[in-house]
């Protein structure tokens, strides 16, 4: 039946409607929590400029860089990762591509015969590993799209107390980087211990001003070089957060376009089917009608009734029976 | 001239502007900081950093939690990463945050409950509310 058809469509076009909505609405949401993203990415540049600024100075000073995580271990015997995820997916490629990146880095330290420790943060890292049969050594979550400063440090002091106590030589940190909103990149990149060059560099410039310190640099930059690692890690969680929002906004935002095409493309063949299901009852009607006429006689009843009408004459009143006729019969 | 002051927790400034003085706590104790000061780097300890603008009768008052403070050509930046304004301090939570940080102290007597409580009581009296009796 012709009519069954055009239900359907109705049924599906209203359902693609529907997934549009939800589509349109969290493309809505991830717009405008980008620019939130951007702005607190901004707000935490100066307290890392400044932090870095503070220990170049000590290097400066001649603070002997004798820190644990300024100092690269002789034999590195297990590499840590760092993988920053979201807690939801919706976003595209943003969670693959940064598992990927960090499991192909993996899997080729492993091929150096190096061992591996996961520290995972998102539930989508968190999901992967588990399921790949990976040993996870520590995983945080439900933070991913607005991280805070508590966040990073929960994580940081993870890292470091592993690295600190030798069951991991080296770290490396797998994010997505935010460039703008048009691009993020993904990088797998060394968190401990940290690049020493900048600090180096400056102990072997000299003093640029003569500085007071309070206690001893040495002891300052013991300090200060954990502080420096959390805001590290916060600036990555900020970057990952940011990147987060534009993926699942460039998603949604091509799901809703898809919807759309859906849509038109649904409305054409349903209108078609309309169109179908209207013609087959006319033919049906007027073939109906017709086989009813061929058995009376040749007589088109249609017709009959309404225009051929025998008028008698101009008499008004004649026609005025005439329509009577017309009417009663 | 006066000092440039920059007062920065990890998300975000909290504080910026030109001020006559800055005293604050170091390790070593209380430091004050005027134009024309040496260049002074120093840990911060759990203490007031007391800020006073230019041009202005009133202080400006913050609650920090450990942090940096750097001084460079009359430039100073405290950088904390757990630091508050006396104006944005919830007074009842400071209370109720004391409160739970003496009874853990009494109840396990060690360093770490300690220091709650001396952040606590740093927090209200940034917030200039004179802290319990016979709390020291």
């Amino acid at each position: 039946m012709a009519g069954g058809q055009e239900r359907i469509l109705r049924r599906r076009i209203k359902s693609v409607q529907s997934t549009k909505k939800i589509t349109k609405a969290m493309e809505l949401i991830a717009a405008s929590r980008i620019v939130k993203a951007q702005a607190r990415v901004a707000a935490a540049r100066p307290y890392s400029d400044q932090i870095t600024e503070v220990i170049r100075n000590l290097a400066a000073a001649g603070a002997a860089s004798s820190n644990p995580l300024l100092v690269p271990r002789d034999e590195v015997r297990t590499v840590g990762y760092v993988v920053v995820t979201a807690d939801r997916g919706l976003a595209g490629g943003y969670n693959s591509n940064v598992i990927r990146a960090a499991e192909r880095d993996l899997q080729a330290r492993r091929a150096e015969g190096k061992e591996y420790s996961l520290i995972l943060v998102g539930k989508k890292a968190a999901n992967y590993f588990r399921f790949r049969g990976y040993t996870i050594d520590a995983q945080f979550a439900g933070f991913s799209d607005a991280p805070t400063y508590e966040n990073a440090r929960e994580v940081a002091r993870e890292v470091m107390q592993r690295y600190r106590d030798g069951s991991i030589d080296h770290v490396e940190l797998a994010y997505t980087q935010f460039r703008s909103v048009a691009t993020q990149r993904v990088e797998v990149r060394r968190f401990l211990p940290l690049e020493a060059a900048a600090i180096t560099e400056a102990a072997s410039t000299g003093p640029q001003a003569d500085y007071e310190f309070e206690p001893a640099p040495g002891a300052i930059l013991d300090e200060i070089v954990p502080r420096y690692v959390e805001s590290r890690l916060f600036a990555a969680f900020l970057d990952a957060a940011a990147s987060e929002h534009a993926a699942r906004q460039r998603a949604m935002k091509s799901a809703t376009d898809n919807a759309d095409e859906l849509i038109k493309v649904l409305v054409r063949q349903m209108n078609r089917a309309r169109q179908d299901s209207i013609t087959t009852e006319i033919i049906e009607i007027a073939s109906g009608a017709e086989a009813l006429a061929a058995a009376k006689g040749g007589v088109d009843l249609l017709r009959d009734r309404l225009v051929d009408q025998d008028f008698l004459g101009t008499d008004p009143t004649n026609l005025y029976q005439s329509r009577r006729t017309a009417t009663t019969e | 001239m006066s000092l440039q002051v920059e007062l920065v927790s990890p998300e975000r400034i909290l504080w910026s502007g030109e001020a006559e003085i800055v005293i604050a706590r170091t390790a070593g104790g209380d430091i004050a900081f005027m134009t024309g000061h040496a260049p002074f780097v120093g840990i911060l300890g759990v203490g007031l950093v007391r800020i006073k603008p230019t041009g202005s009768s009133t202080e400006e008052v913050a609650a920090v939690h450990g942090g940096f403070i750097e001084v460079k050509d009359n430039r100073v930046t405290v950088l904390s990463d757990v630091a508050e304004l006396a104006s944005q301090i919830d007074v009842e939570r400071a209370r109720a945050a004391q409160r739970r940080a003496e009874e853990a102290r009494r109840a396990s007597g060690d360093v770490d409950s300690d220091a709650a409580v001396r952040r606590a009581q740093v927090r209200l009296e940034a917030a200039g509310v004179t802290t319990g009796a016979g709390t020291h």
